[in-house]
């Protein structure tokens, strides 16, 4: 007999949990197509990010005056945030059209390929945390003190937000993708903006310095107008700041003011998810009917 | 009768009523956002509607099998499509009451870079199974598609039979309610067809229903007992299996005898037409 699992209605999002052993499969592909055959498999995942670091610790050392302690664990925990999200919802935006063959032979929630896709993709940042270990590692040595605490588990809650709010993200983008071919060009240059606007390289606490000079100088405090809009409006890097209070602010005998997470931040950081992810199923779930057509 | 329809409604395995499935094509694919705007500034987006069936009606009984037939681009497939949900009908409803497994192409989700082993599970997955029943079927898998010394290998190095013999395997070792079978049995050898066309056979004694498509009349004829009949989206005739596929073969053979007349016809107007002009340069020679 087939076995008869609890029915969910067609085409809603919970039917993924029909299909949750696909998604299961399909990550495990994902994961073993990325290390198989590759001479160095994991050593890569970590050399990638450890290199980028290097190299941007460097550059941005001598570009700015200010200091940013430890930076180094500073630069690479919010770049790998960053780099979590984007490289989760860029994936996802092909999942639809990269499974062509499969969607026009066979019923299958739609849903489980972005959502293979984003969640291999936190495998993949779980996977490259070791860098950030080897980072730690290498500065506890050298400051003669252990930087890793019990704050560091605190990441989980922050991987969970990042989480869903690229579900939503993702799946909004992967159901365009099917229509528009050329959404993949706008994200990345949408990307691309958003990586500058997250305080990766710099501090939001520069913008407070600044803005504290534009008050005393009597004009309008641009740089703290600024300063807000990338604490209030960009989730990315709401995700990366609580990611760095867990990581990088433990390190520190004084933590700045503007690294400090409040229950303000988490709840803007759910609130984003939560409605991120919400618009996405929307869409996606009114759109996916019109997919066979078009793919 | 059409209450008497609706009360049994709950006794059809597959109950596809008044389908009618429409497509928006479009004059010209536009997929981009840059193209769609130029076409919506210059007012170019048009679409022209093509009905790929129209009012179908298909009740389906638990163990029966049924033959689709009709000529190339009668809506079979759309049939088929809207049957395993893969379409959505613009009017009308589908019912299925239990698992579907569609071959509608055989090798539909095996991933090449993946191994046999894997694409097993992947696909048993994709068709809605738990690992663990898969795990169950798994020996009996590998068995009927003769794969157990290439199950670790990546089945890009596989030939086109043996990844037909795979698929094949996986849909139907899941013993699915409804089985839905699109002329794939014309690949691979003669050994593994026989092998498949008894394998559809068991299934159905154990009361598996069959959707099949196919134009070979014989075969259709030997595995169904039931015909549904399609021409250009609409039900030319259903019942029993011999008086659609008679009534089939008949208006086939007419029509092409018809056709082959016609073809006569020009064939003869084109010889005459040689033989004049033939007839004009032999003329024009001598002068």
């Amino acid at each position: 007999m087939a076995t008869k699992p609890r029915q969910y209605k067609e085409g809603s999002f919970f039917e993924v949990f029909r299909y949750k052993d696909l998604l299961v499969q399909l990550v495990k592909r994902d994961i073993k197509l990325k290390y198989r055959r590759s001479f160095l498999g994991y050593v890569w995942s970590i050399l990638n990010p450890l290199l980028i670091m290097i190299i941007m610790a460097i550059v941005f050392s001598f570009l700015f005056r200010r200091e940013i302690a430890l930076f180094p664990i500073y630069l690479l925990a919010g770049r790998s945030m960053f780099e979590f999200i984007n490289t989760a919802v860029s994936k996802a935006l092909g999942a639809i059209t990269d499974n062509t063959s499969l969607l026009k032979k066979t019923y299958v929630s739609k849903f489980m390929f972005p959502l293979a896709k984003i969640t291999s993709s936190m495998v993949d940042f779980v996977f490259s945390m070791g860098a950030l270990v080897v980072v730690m590692i290498v500065f506890s040595i050298a400051e003669g003190r252990v930087l890793f605490s019990f704050w560091n588990f605190g990441i989980f809650i922050v991987v969970i937000e990042a989480y869903i709010f690229a579900m939503g993200l993702g799946f909004l983008m992967a159901q365009l993708h099917v229509f528009f071919r050329d959404i993949r060009y706008i994200y990345n240059a949408f990307s691309t903006m958003v990586l500058y606007c997250s305080a990766i390289f710099y501090d939001v606490g520069m913008f407070l310095e600044k803005a504290k000079e534009q008050v005393a100088a009597g004009s309008a405090p641009l740089a703290l107008y600024l300063a807000n809009f990338i604490e209030y409006c960009n989730p990315f890097y709401i995700y990366i700041k609580q990611f760095r209070f867990f990581i990088w602010a433990p390190t520190l005998d004084t933590v700045p003011q503007w690294a400090v997470v409040t229950p303000i931040d988490f709840l803007l950081g759910f609130g984003y998810a939560i409605l991120m992810f919400i618009i996405g199923v929307f869409f996606f779930r009114r759109s996916q009917d019109k997919f066979i057509l078009y793919i | 009768m059409a209450n008497t329809e609706k009360d049994n409604a709950s006794q059809y395995i597959v109950d596809v009523d008044n389908v009618t499935v429409r497509f928006n094509k479009a004059n010209q694919k536009v997929d981009n956002l840059k193209e769609y705007f130029v076409r919506l500034v210059r007012r170019q987006l048009m679409f022209q509607e093509f009905i790929a069936l129209k009012d179908v009606n298909l009740k389906i009984k638990k163990g029966e099998a049924w033959a689709i037939i009709g000529t190339n681009g009668s809506g079979k497939s759309t049939l088929l499509k809207v049957i395993s949900r893969i379409l959505k009908p613009y009017k009308g409803s589908v019912k299925v009451n239990g698992s579907i497994a569609s071959l509608i192409e055989l090798g539909a989700g095996i991933d090449p870079r993946l191994t046999a082993r894997e694409n097993i599970y992947l696909n048993g997955c994709i068709l809605g199974h738990t690992k663990q029943y898969i795990d169950e079927r798994f020996d009996a898998i590998v068995e009927f598609s003769e794969l157990e010394d290439f199950l670790d290998s990546p089945v890009q190095n596989f030939s086109s039979g043996m990844k037909s013999r795979l698929g094949f395997s996986v849909a139907t070792m899941m013993e699915p309610d409804v089985l839905i079978v699109d002329e794939v049995l014309s690949v691979g050898d003669v050994l593994f067809r026989k092998k498949c066309i008894n394998r559809m056979n068991e299934m159905l004694s154990h009361g598996t229903t069959l959707l099949f498509v196919s134009h070979n009349m014989t075969t259709v004829k030997s595995m169904c007992n039931k015909a549904i009949w399609l021409n250009k989206g609409e039900v030319v005739m259903q019942g029993d299996i011999d008086d659609v596929c008679d009534e089939y073969t008949t208006t086939i053979e007419a029509k092409k005898a018809k056709e082959k007349a016609e073809k006569l016809k020009k064939q003869r107007a084109l010889d005459a037409e040689a033989k004049a002009i033939a007839k004009k340069r032999a003329t024009e020679k001598k002068q």
